[in-house]
């Protein structure tokens, strides 16, 4: 791409997506606060209000915790509803925090922050160590294929500094995490109260010899965490000008979900199966020589083919899946059960289409990630193995291998509402 | 394989403005892109000009005219209409307050910002506009932190905070029943200094406003207004010349300025990452209660 040469290193910064999970007063907010307020992303005026809310609630220090307060219901019953979304920056990346509450009942909502970040943030308190919830987040981020996952014990002023506590729960997370599909999993003891490890090295923990959290932040290796391999194009909307300077104009514009194309490739469009080459990529005035996720852009092809939204390009000689009859694990998101045998508007890259659950595998207990073949009850927060039959074939690629093409929602077709986050197997 | 992300964070941002701007045309059938003549609506409808050139942006600006704008905005408005040949729409405060659907407020503090509602929902209703896009970003507010891309709207134009679809990956559920609607928010994601910055890589115009000029006005409230005929003045404030720029563009009777010497979209930036207030801290609109925005969100504010 030409891009405009300016001399601002600010202007070429990277982007890293994270969700921070933890159960309730494991200190998030708290975390959260101190990252704002560390990277200065807290202003004077937010400051002075939070300061009179700790005050007037007779707190003894200023309780970061309320940076992240959001609506009128929660501050009053005092937990978070919503994922909440916050945004700070270093000299060297911009973060989009996707902060999602602890409670029980709120998979759904971890699930929806898990689903668009680079790494996860887990929260445990050293005084109670592993507990369910932190088997629950792992799982999760695990499901979610988070690409790096970092484990913060927290409240360590609160046992002491100890170097045992925090390695006997790291002892303790190890066990059970390889029964989870997790890549890259790094452990930072710290107090979010207080700023050990956080932003500054931590006075009080000389044996831990790791890296901060915001370091961490800031230089975790992300390139890879798109799928660079399978090159995958779902046209989103057909460009036709009909105007007398671009009269024969005809380009497809879409994002890449992933991979690169580039102008002569060989592809085939599917679902027809028609072959062309790639005769140029535009985006706004540019001609660009390749397209990379995740860029939007627009293709233009060498020849004149039946192509509209929900048809995808792929490379010729690059095999993608396809089939009406899928296996997927889905968390279930909707407050009425999933009913087997249902009927549900379904949405994937860029197709609308519908299906029928026609099984219910098993079911995951969250908690011990043992597999229930026996309890076929699908509600909300509920994550459950099924297989559905589409109304027409879908082209998509595992979950494991393509977050973009592998995921798909189910919607309740008489209340429109979104009930299910599906991953296909 | 390389080491380095394909893309930097201001063209992340972009082509995910971009896609969601794609959506709402395959999604919706009469949307319309709500446009107040500040730099969040200018960025995004640069957005809609990327995502569909060589065409021209298939769905109108709606301007939901206050009858309190500065007289720069509403040129630079009428410029950018002429420049980029879209399509606008306007409709006044004013004749919601004729018809006798709001009243005015009276005193020193009068403001037709939250009037604008009824305007704006009037037009949804009238004009059948089954999704309105709007430039708002969550780093504004607490209540906007929560927003959704995609964000449902029942047939009163209400937001119901506690009830909102699940947004998983970039998949966006636009389906609704007939005479509910959508407001989208392409630019969610930006903060104010992302705004900036791509105002200067883009080379984006924008209303003069922004940058530092001599301006006659006076102080209420720790804030800096402009003298003008919306606002009236008590007997014990002066109005004086300063060099101010405003930091957000917004009704006379509710924007505040600074005082500034910035005089370039660099200068701004400096100024920006140096500044302690945030945005709406000059906004007498938010200062009304501590949840003045989410009040205004759930009746169907921008």
């Amino acid at each position: 791409m030409e891009e405009k040469v300016i001399e601002r290193s600010y202007l070429d910064m990277e982007l890293l997506r994270f969700t921070t999970a933890g159960s309730v007063d494991d200190g998030k907010s708290t975390l959260i606060g101190r990252l704002l307020y560390d990277s200065k992303a807290i202003f004077q005026d937010q400051l002075e209000a939070i300061e009179r809310a700790s005050i007037k609630k007779g707190e003894e220090y200023v309780n970061l915790a309320l940076v992240t307060d959001g609506l009128r219901a929660e501050r009053e019953q005092g937990i978070t509803i919503d994922v909440a979304y916050r945004y700070f920056h270093t000299p060297k990346r911009k973060f989009i925090i996707a902060d999602t509450p602890g409670h029980v009942q709120y998979t759904r909502n971890m699930v929806t922050g898990a689903s668009t970040a680079n790494a996860a943030v887990i929260l445990v308190d050293a005084r109670h160590g592993v507990i369910e919830q932190t088997i629950r987040h792992a799982y999760i981020a695990s499901l979610l294929r988070i690409p790096h996952v970092i484990v913060c014990v927290n409240k360590m002023d609160l046992v002491d500094f100890k170097q045992e506590v925090f390695d006997a729960i790291q002892q303790k997370f190890h066990e059970f995490a390889t029964h989870l599909d997790l890549h890259d999993v790094r452990f930072i003891p710290i107090s979010a109260l207080l700023g050990d490890n956080v932003v500054d090295r931590s006075q009080n923990m000389d044996w831990y010899q790791g890296p901060t959290l915001m370091y961490l932040l800031e230089n975790l290796y992300i390139s890879n965490d798109y799928n660079q391999l399978d090159a995958r194009f779902p046209v989103q909307y057909v460009i036709r000008p009909q105007s007398i300077d671009f009269h024969d104009y005809r380009g497809y514009a879409g994002r890449m979900a992933s991979g690169t194309f580039r102008v002569g490739d060989r592809v085939k469009v599917l679902p027809s199966g028609f072959t062309t080459t790639i005769k140029g990529i535009d985006f706004w005035t540019d001609h660009l020589d390749s397209i990379t996720a995740p860029q939007s852009g627009t293709i233009i092809l060498e020849d004149d083919l039946d192509v509209s939204r929900g048809c995808m390009i792929i490379p010729e000689e690059n095999g993608i899946k396809q089939g009406q009859d899928i296996e997927l694990m889905i968390c279930w998101l909707g407050d009425k059960p999933m009913v087997a045998g249902g009927k549900y508007a379904l949405k994937h890259t860029t197709n609308d289409l519908r299906c029928m659950v026609k099984e219910v595998k098993y079911k995951v207990n969250i908690n011990t990630l043992e597999k229930d073949y026996n309890d076929k009850s699908i509600g909300m927060n509920d994550i459950a193995c099924i297989t559905i039959r589409t109304t027409k074939p879908l082209f998509y690629d595992s979950y494991r291998q393509n977050r973009v093409t592998g995921s798909l929602i189910l919607i309740d077709e008489a209340a429109n509402v979104t009930v299910g986050a599906g991953m296909i197997v | 394989m390389s080491n380095k992300v394909p893309i930097n964070h201001l063209r992340e941002l972009e082509s995910e403005g971009v896609f969601v701007i794609r959506e709402v045309v395959s999604q919706f059938e009469n949307p319309v892109m709500l446009f107040s003549g500040g730099k969040d609506s200018i960025v995004m409808f640069h957005l809609a000009r990327k995502a569909f050139y060589p065409a021209k942006v298939p769905f109108p600006l709606m301007h939901i005219d206050t009858g309190h704008n500065f007289q720069e905005t509403l040129d630079f408005r009428d410029w950018l209409v002429e420049e980029t040949g879209v399509q606008l729409i306007v409709r006044y405060v004013q004749d919601s307050i004729d018809k006798g659907r709001v009243v005015e407020e009276t005193g020193y503090n009068a403001s037709r910002n939250k009037l604008q509602t009824v305007t704006l929902l009037e037009a949804i209703e009238e004009l059948k506009i089954d999704c309105a896009m709007g430039g708002g970003r969550r780093d504004e507010e607490k209540a906007r932190a929560k927003e959704r891309f995609f964000s449902h709207r029942d047939e009163f134009g209400q937001w119901d905070p506690k009830n909102q679809r699940p947004e998983l990956w970039n998949l966006f559920n636009g389906r609704k029943n007939l005479g509910e609607h959508f407001r989208v928010f392409p630019i969610s994601n930006w903060t104010e200094m992302d705004v900036w910055q791509y105002i200067l890589l883009e080379n984006i115009a924008i209303p003069s406003l922004y940058f530092s000029h001599e301006r006659e006005v006076f102080e209420r409230d720790g804030v800096l207004y402009a003298k003008t005929p919306f606002l009236k003045m008590k007997d014990t404030e002066k109005a004086e010349k300063r060099i101010v720029r405003f930091r957000t563009i917004g009704d006379a009777t509710c924007t505040g300025a600074i005082e500034s010497v910035a005089s370039s979209v660099e200068d701004i930036i400096r100024e920006v990452a140096a500044t302690r207030i945030t945005e709406r801290g000059g906004r007498a609109d938010d200062k009304r209660s501590e949840a003045a925005m989410e009040d205004r969100k759930i009746e169907g504010y921008f």
